[in-house]
């Protein structure tokens, strides 16, 4: 695929030692690690899509898909959800610490498909961190797309990601920016509700568009029927999975999904070609 | 088409001796705990002569020949990814420095084996896990520098057991590739020789140094007997015409709850099939916390967590995580690699405690196709696919 | 300015509503305006109107005991609030206010409520419109009952 770079060393299986250069907090049990790496010559190339897998001296290994940032600028960023050990252990790192990375893996957005078309982004709670260099690589070629929107739900205002940069996307790259969330205070003035019911909000031609969408499962399957509700076909639709994942270089079995390996067949997927497979209970 | 010769058993023993005197460590059958299983030999005396085995469902048994037969056997619990592909492996270790680590990666073992013994059905196996792991986006450097270095000496079924069904896979039991040498054994009451062949040119250059006998016509032809007749003895067949799609189109089928009713979720048949090769890692430190390594291990889709996302699993019930083993394994596989994952050696039915036998279960989705789609609950009726 | 009937006869809600009734309904209808803050019906009110949201944006909201209010819904532009009007005990369920300033079509379902009994048609054609409405919220609302972004265990 255009683009993208699949790292492969004398030894996949080897993580390369990266450095913490900044930490952000993103909400209550989100951050965000700016790595770079030790050998300044290396590349950090990657593709929008595409994640790293990131160790944690004596604790273990854990994809995370690179959030950023826009260009090649020799450091990666990632957007983690402190929920296990692992990630737990990425959250107490602190600035010039070491962690061992291996990447990028795994196939991209359709960037160069969505040429030429209108552009929904759907996210759903993190899944707008795997979005997020999509946004930024549409921004970068901003006259080649048509309309693009983005509907972004989370769980409270508080677990929005990213939302300072919502003006300048709405404003500099003139991209329709509508985002709810399931309940909310009195301190909330935007809309509640999932994020489904965006849809109908934002414009778009549905017969010359792409849909990309990432959040939980359930988020992608509903919002993939209401955009086929909305007037697009399955295959203009691309979602993003997760399964299990040990090695990310298709040896150790674990992320299949059905004929695919998330690792390197996905883990973005057009969603005609995973449908039934998705809604198969227990696949 | 390489010349055949014959060899006695002398022969064969200094084939074992030529291969040692290179370097190679000879990986071939043996009896111990009641089973033929592969281990390093040292001369033909390590050989299971005489035994055969009985295998039907569930059940594996040594039995006494009534010739020294030396290859009059199957295949046991063991495949050649014992040694390729092993259980456990170590990756890679990291020493703390401060609040830094240093990763130090194991080098690749470039030890030489010689398989000796393995049937057209365990090429066959090893050619499938060549793909998984060798053409791929990534390579398995481990795997290839033993691959590289291996031998094959084959050799070719003189009996087949009940639950063989290599004729139906297409996958044997005459050896055709993947071989460096193929030995056929003919034994009756005038004779106990080998005939044999080299399929590469290592086998050729090794084959030179034996110092064979060339085979007459007739020794050719006893051999092409003993293949054919085994090929008539195959004790299962599996129906493979459309069964990517079948099996597909029948991921609810109500015979996967059935299955699940007997299924102990033992994880036998992952561990003995011969293509099987999922894996997983574990990160590992030793008390003070200063040193840590990281090994791969083998894994199984049967176990509770081999699925397991955001503090839940995918696959819960056993129905759904036999499924996945035989969806992948008979169809999925072909549109990963190219071929079927099944080499129809049928080790998965032996070594089954409760002898589920894929080759039934297949037709027995077949057999209800169209009609059953299945529902949850296994006492409720079956219906019409509308 | 736009007149009543035209701005009714582009909404999806009236599509395809023959002329006799959509002038009906025209004749049960008025403009609104809600500031910011301001209350447009509370739960267990009387409901005899319901609206189409022409500009701004409306919390619905439930105040358990003790506990802030929850906002559990905004109807925003073009979006219909309300369908209790038709069905008893014609009670609102829901506290519903205006987050900014908001202007809408109020349409009295007391009246309609009287026309619906009069003339059965006319209780089908505006059923068959409400019932889908309230279906996609059900099924909205069922989505945010799964807290698909819950913290995982």
């Amino acid at each position: 695929m255009e683009g993208m770079e699949n790292f492969s060393p004398t030894d996949p299986m080897i993580p390369r030692s990266y450095r913490v250069k900044r930490k952000i907090r993103e909400s209550h049990d989100t951050f965000t690690l700016d790595l770079q790496p030790d050998n300044l010559e290396e590349k950090t190339n990657f593709a929008p899509g595409q994640f790293n897998m990131l160790y944690t001296f004596g604790v273990g290994e854990v994809p995370i898909s690179i959030s950023g940032p826009m260009k090649e600028s020799g450091h990666i960023l990632h957007t983690i959800r402190g929920v296990g050990n692992v990630t737990q252990a990425l959250n107490n790192l602190k600035i010039g610490q070491k962690v061992g990375l291996r990447g990028p893996f795994g196939n991209a957005w359709p960037i160069e498909e969505a040429k030429g078309k209108d552009v929904i982004i759907m996210a759903g709670g993190i899944g707008l961190a795997p979005l997020r260099p999509a946004v930024y690589s549409l921004f970068s070629q901003r006259q080649q797309y048509g309309d693009i929107a983005l509907l972004y739900g989370s769980r409270k205002q508080e677990d929005l990601l990213f939302h300072k940069e919502f003006e300048t996307w709405r404003g500099k790259y003139g991209i329709q920016v509508k985002v709810t969330v399931d309940t909310g205070d009195r301190s909330w003035k935007g809309n509640v509700g999932v994020v489904t019911t965006l849809v109908p909000r934002v414009s778009f031609d549905p017969s010359n568009c792409i849909a990309m969408i990432c959040g939980p499962e359930v988020m992608m399957r509903f919002s993939a029927l209401e955009l086929t509700h909305a007037g697009l076909t399955e295959d203009k639709i691309f979602i993003t999975m997760e399964r299990n994942m040990k090695c990310a270089v298709g040896f150790c079995g674990h992320c299949q999904f059905g004929p695919a390996f998330i690792c390197k067949d996905g883990p973005v997927f057009r969603y005609d070609q995973i449908k039934p497979f998705i809604s198969t209970r227990e696949f | 088409m390489n010349k055949s010769e014959v060899i006695d058993k002398e022969g064969l023993n200094r084939l074992i001796q030529i291969l040692i005197g290179r370097g190679y460590e000879v990986v071939g059958p043996t009896v111990r705990d009641e089973a033929i299983i592969y281990d390093q030999v040292f001369s033909i005396e390590d050989f299971p002569a005489g035994w055969t085995d009985e295998q039907e469902g569930g059940i594996y048994r040594l039995k006494k020949r009534s010739d020294e037969a030396l290859f009059g056997y199957n295949l046991g619990p063991h495949s050649w990814k014992k040694f390729l592909h092993p259980p456990e492996r170590k990756l890679w270790q990291a020493q703390k420095e401060g609040l830094d680590f240093d990763i130090i990666p194991e080098k690749p073992e470039h030890k030489k084996y010689a398989f000796l013994g393995a049937r057209s059905c365990e090429l066959h196996a090893v050619a499938i896990q060549d793909k998984v792991f060798m053409q791929g986006t990534h390579t398995d450097l481990h795997y290839q520098a033993l691959r590289k270095n291996a031998l094959f000496v084959a050799v070719n079924c003189g009996q087949a057991a009940s639950t063989c069904f290599c004729v139906s896979m297409q996958t044997g039991p005459e050896v055709e590739n993947g071989h460096d040498l193929v030995l056929t054994e003919v034994l009756d009451d005038k004779r106990h020789d080998f005939l044999i062949e080299a399929g590469s040119e290592a086998g050729k250059n090794i084959l030179k140094e034996v110092k064979a006998k060339p085979a007459g016509e007739g020794d050719i032809k006893k051999t092409k007997e003993i293949i054919a007749n085994t090929a008539t003895q195959m004790g299962r067949k599996m129906d493979t015409e459309n069964i990517k799609e079948l099996l597909y189109e029948n991921l609810n089928h109500l015979n996967w709850d059935k299955i699940a009713e007997r299924c102990l979720s033992c994880a036998n048949c992952t561990m003995v099939c011969p293509t099987c090769f999922c894996s997983t890692v574990e990160d590992v430190t030793d008390i003070t916390g200063e040193h840590a390594e990281r090994w791969q291990k083998w894994d199984s889709c049967f176990t509770m967590d081999f699925s397991s996302i955001h503090g839940g699993v995918v696959r819960n019930s056993t129905k759904s995580r036999y499924r996945q083993w035989m969806v992948h394994k008979l169809a999925s596989w072909q549109d990963q690699f190219d071929t079927s994952g099944c080499v129809g050696c049928g080790r998965c039915i032996t070594w089954c405690p409760v002898g589920i036998d894929l080759t039934q279960e297949v037709g027995l989705i077949r057999k209800s196709e169209p009609g059953q789609s299945g529902i949850l609950s296994g006492n409720e009726g079956q219906n019409e696919n509308s | 300015m736009k007149t009543l009937e035209s701005v009714l006869i582009k909404h999806p809600f009236f599509e395809n509503l023959d002329k006799p009734y959509l002038e009906l309904v025209t004749g049960c209808a008025k403009n609104v305006k809600f500031e910011a803050g301001q209350f447009i019906c509370q739960h267990d009110d009387e409901a005899n109107q319901f609206y189409i949201i022409r500009h701004g944006k409306v919390a619905l909201e439930i105040c358990p005991p003790g506990k802030a209010p929850v906002t559990v819904q905004t109807v925003s532009e073009g979006e219909i609030l309300g369908w209790a009007w038709l069905v008893p005990p014609y009670r609102w369920h829901l506290d519903a206010h205006a987050i900014e300033l908001t202007r809408a079509i109020a349409l009295d379902g007391q009246c309609l409520r009287k026309k619906c009994e009069e003339d059965k048609n006319l209780g089908y054609e505006l059923l068959k419109r409400l019932l889908p409405a309230i279906g996609r919220s059900m099924e909205a609302t069922r989505l945010q009952l799964l807290d698909i972004y819950g913290a995982r265990d």
